[in-house]
């Protein structure tokens, strides 16, 4: 636990500290606001209740929108991904419009989606979506094309028909796929969420309209704890599914087992 | 009467390899037959065929029974069953009751002696522990005609005798007809009762030995005359197809 834990939390506390060291001796006075104490960010950002519960709630609404968005990108990207490994045409044509998707800048298409779907929340979780399904789709049929021909062989010599082998076979070895790409494409549904915000200036407020409005308002140690928040965020996502996943298949995956190998 | 026949089979490949030409056998119910083999000459192919899960391009093949059990050269277990579930996984794959599944693995991992072992995963179980789980998975479907590809190959030598002697206490038991393809001459003849010898691709039955020793056999029966000179005459055989 201590060998686990100390490093990471050294690093933090050097990392404070040098903070603490830049700011108080490379700026003055009137500069501070560029890197402000701290202990200032916390009791400004998290202290003064206004200030807390109007960053919660563009939390939670950012949190709705990654989370929405990763929802429908599950099952979207496993649905497809399911369809691809069953008929290789279905793979064949929707395949390439599948990388597409992570070629194209999906944050630059965010006017238009506004044009079309207005700024509310569906146009938010639509980017979102966008954002997290090709992880989903490549992981899940990389995972469901895992079996080999032997495991395959085994279930046809028993009559397994194609559901069967899709349910018993082929999904529960790709599990550990499913959450790798779950796990990239919760991040990346986070990062669609607050930074899909910066584009959606009309609406309810989520953390990344905040940090933009901090910003421009100079209140620095109000955008300093959203930027903390929203980073607080995403690793909350991340640990969440390598959590879930070494409950899910830890005790027969080593790659999820092993905390250190999981990227 | 016999389990299993081949007439005049032949294999050919999509892509022109053929694999398999004029393959003449039968198995009798209460046979173990071996086939021993240069590399790539089809042996696999022909358990395939065997078990239906290819088609002979050439002639024609007769099985008497679809309880067909079929182990492969690595176990092929499912890594997040337990061994009690993948032992299961064939009578599920049959629709048979939750309660018929049970007594069958329950007897066929008994059986194996991995009783101590049913809610560990296959990841947790050495190499013959593994191969172990899988013959009593394809007990299960009470084989009457077992197929096994190299099931021992991966494994050391003491591993492989002691799981040698345990596959002939089943066959004893259980009485199925085997069909195994095996590298080792040795142990081809410690456990069948015939030895057939294919030639280079394409695999044809360039020779066929009866193994006259009765059952049980023991272990010593590797180092008497009758055995070293049996063997000896099939190592040659090989040898002249394998040019
Ligand atoms: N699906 C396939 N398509 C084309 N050629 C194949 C196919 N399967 C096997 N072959 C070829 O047929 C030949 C026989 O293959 P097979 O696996 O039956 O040999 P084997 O005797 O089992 O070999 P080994 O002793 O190495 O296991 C080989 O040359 C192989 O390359
Ligand atoms: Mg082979």
């Amino acid at each position: 636990m201590i060998r686990r834990f100390a490093p990471p939390v050294l690093v933090l506390l050097a990392a404070t500290g040098l903070w603490y060291a830049a700011s108080l001796l490379l700026l003055s006075e009137e500069e501070r606001f560029l890197m402000p104490l701290p202990h200032d960010v916390l009791a400004i950002g998290f202290g003064d209740p206004d200030n807390l519960a109007e960053l919660l709630t563009a939390l939670a609404l950012s949190a709705q929108v990654a989370m929405s968005g990763l929802v429908i990108a599950f099952v979207v990207g496993v649905g497809l991904a399911v369809a691809m490994s069953q008929a290789k045409w279905v793979e064949r044509s929707l395949y390439p419009y599948a990388v597409l998707l992570q070629t194209i800048p999906v944050l630059a298409l965010v006017p238009l989606f506004g044009f079309w779907f207005g700024f509310g929340f569906g146009s938010r979780v639509l980017v979102c979506v966008l954002i997290a399904l090709f992880p989903l789709i490549a992981n899940t049929l990389f995972g469901l094309r895992s079996v080999n021909s032997a495991q395959l062989d085994l279930f046809a010599l028993h009559g397994a028909g194609r559901w069967t082998r899709l349910w018993k076979l082929q999904f529960p070895a790709a599990l550990p796929a499913i959450f790798t790409g779950l796990r990239i494409s919760a991040g990346l549904s986070v990062i669609g969420a607050v930074v899909g915000d910066f584009f959606f200036k009309q609406g309810e407020p989520g953390i990344g309209i905040l940090i933009d409005l901090y910003r421009s308002r100079l209140q620095s140690e109000q955008m300093f704890a959203a930027v903390l928040l929203a980073s607080a965020l995403g690793i909350a996502v991340f640990w969440f599914f390598g959590f879930l996943a070494r409950r899910v298949v830890g005790s027969w995956h080593e790659s999820v087992r092993d905390p250190a190998a999981v990227s | 009467m016999t389990m299993l026949g081949f007439t005049g089979v032949g294999k050919r490949f999509a892509d022109g390899t053929t694999a398999l030409a004029d393959i003449d056998f039968d198995v009798a119910p209460g046979e173990f037959v071996s086939v021993v083999g240069p590399s790539g000459c089809g042996k696999t192919s022909l358990l395939r065929i065997a078990a239906g899960l290819s088609t002979a391009s050439e002639g024609t093949v007769r099985r008497e029974t679809d309880r067909v059990g079929y182990v492969f050269q690595d176990p092929t277990l499912l890594p997040w069953r337990t061994v009690q579930s993948n032992v299961e996984l064939l009578a599920e794959l049959r629709h048979l009751s939750k309660r018929e599944r049970r007594e069958r693995a329950d007897e066929a991992i008994e059986l194996v002696g991995l009783s101590d072992f049913a809610g560990h995963r296959p990841g947790q179980l050495s190499g013959g522990m593994r191969m172990r789980v899988s013959l009593a998975r394809s007990l299960t479907v009470d084989p009457e005609l077992f197929l096994f590809d190299e099931p021992f190959g991966a494994l050391d030598e003491i591993t492989r005798q002691r799981l040698g002697d345990e596959l002939l206490r089943l066959f004893r038991l259980r009485g199925f007809a085997g069909l195994m393809v095996t590298h080792s001459v040795t142990e081809a003849v410690y456990l069948s009762t015939r030895v057939l010898v294919l030639s280079d691709r394409p695999g044809r039955v360039i020779g066929d030995f009866a193994v006259p020793f009765g059952h049980p056999r023991s272990p010593e029966l590797r180092f008497e005359d009758d055995f070293t000179h049996l063997a000896g005459k099939i190592s040659a055989c090989l040898r002249g197809g394998a040019g």
